[in-house]
């Protein structure tokens, strides 16, 4: 079950599902280029886009990373009363009740600072908090379904949880994001 | 442990680096804004960017997972000097794989523009692009992660907890950074610069 440290072991686990994955960025990627002029237009949303993809990715990536290990420890079980499984989703959903608030407030900040805000403070923290709390929910179970899947395929979590999790909200995160623009803006 | 021990230790072992990546996030954005020139230089970039952003994050997140899992289990020792050959083959296929993957992307990034119609700039110009930022953001990238790692272990934290925030934080700024850098070398060598 673990992979060997050699290249060409680690190459024929991890590449086929990295190529996958860097087709489906390039589709993020042209989701994002279409939105390209509303971008420029709010300095505060473009600045928040990095900061919100990497911090869902964060989550879900400290979520399957703890996994990953229990699950070699072996003091992981797949049930739904696990307290491993809860507790770390108790935290998932926390942790972003407490950054996101925070990156909102930063965001506006420093568009202002740079290039001119046009969007109040308020509506961006708000912007920044809902789609933050929609996407550790969304982390939390995109990370349980890949870890089990992992699991039931007989696959290294190292190799395979951990960037399709990151993916999976890097996508969800222009998503998201752009969902709640729409809603809120 | 109860669910709630479980909750509080995971919030606390990951809320400094958390907060610590979100800022880098932030300054991946402030230096992404800046290169409003670079993305109407080369069209089709910006399709590249969450690509090549996410391939760091893959590629050197695996490589610090795989670490922090090593030390765990007792399969490599915590030590630059007189390391394992583990180590240095677990490092070489991790920058092999980001330079195939950031390959890949320019190619794909070219042929869906081509495809729909958009504008791109020469395959070559983003396969150029792609391969210098890919090849130095992954040597500072792989220096970062073992260092990182390491340092953590044998201070007491969980390499697990360290491993994805430092690498978004680092994969994000150097990524950025590194992109800009090997925009204007290649516009640059191209003379359009």
């Amino acid at each position: 079950m673990q992979t060997e440290w050699t290249i060409r072991a680690i190459s024929r686990a991890m590449l086929p599902v990295l190529l996958v994955l860097t087709l489906v960025e390039i589709g993020s990627g042209l989701v994002l280029s279409s939105f390209e002029a509303e971008l420029l237009r709010s300095p505060s949303l473009l600045v928040l886009v990095p900061v919100t993809i990497g911090t869902a990715g964060n989550l879900g990536s400290i979520l399957a990373a703890r996994l990953s290990t229990a699950f070699h420890l072996g003091t992981l079980s797949f049930e739904p009363t696990d307290d491993t499984l809860l507790g770390n989703a108790a935290a998932t959903v926390g942790l972003a009740g407490t950054v996101f608030p925070l990156i909102g407030l930063g965001a506006w900040a420093l568009a202002a600072l740079t290039a001119g805000a046009t969007l109040s403070a308020l509506t961006v923290v708000t912007v920044a908090v809902a789609s933050g709390l929609i996407l550790a929910v969304l982390a939390v179970a995109v990370t349980f379904v890949a870890t089990y899947t992992a699991y039931r395929f007989e696959l290294d979590p190292d190799d395979v949880v951990i960037p399709v999790v990151t993916n999976v909200c890097d996508v969800l995160g222009v998503l998201v994001l752009f969902g709640v623009v729409v809603w809120l803006v | 442990m109860t669910v709630r021990e479980v909750a509080e230790s995971a919030y606390r072992e990951a809320i400094p680096a958390l907060a610590a990546s979100a800022v880098g996030g932030l300054l991946a954005g402030v230096v992404l804004g800046g290169m409003r020139a670079e993305f109407r230089a080369v069209p089709g970039l910006l399709v590249l960017v969450p690509a090549l952003l996410a391939t760091r994050g893959n590629v050197y997140g695996s490589l610090g997972a795989r670490l922090a899992t090593g030390l765990h289990q007792g399969l490599v020792s915590p030590e630059i000097r007189g390391a394992d050959a583990r180590l240095y083959r677990a490092v070489a296929a991790a920058i092999l794989n980001g330079l195939l993957a950031s390959s890949v992307a320019a190619v794909a990034a070219f042929s869906a523009l081509l495809a729909l119609g958009g504008d791109a700039a020469p395959v070559w110009m983003l396969l150029a692009i792609a391969l210098l930022a890919g090849l130095l953001s992954g040597v500072v990238l792989s220096v970062t992660v073992v260092a990182v790692v390491f340092a953590g272990y044998r201070r007491g934290y969980n390499p697990d907890t360290l491993v994805g925030p430092i690498v978004t934080t680092a994969g994000d700024v150097f990524g950025v950074a590194f992109l800009l850098f090997a925009v204007r070398t290649v516009l640059f060598a191209a003379g359009v610069g």
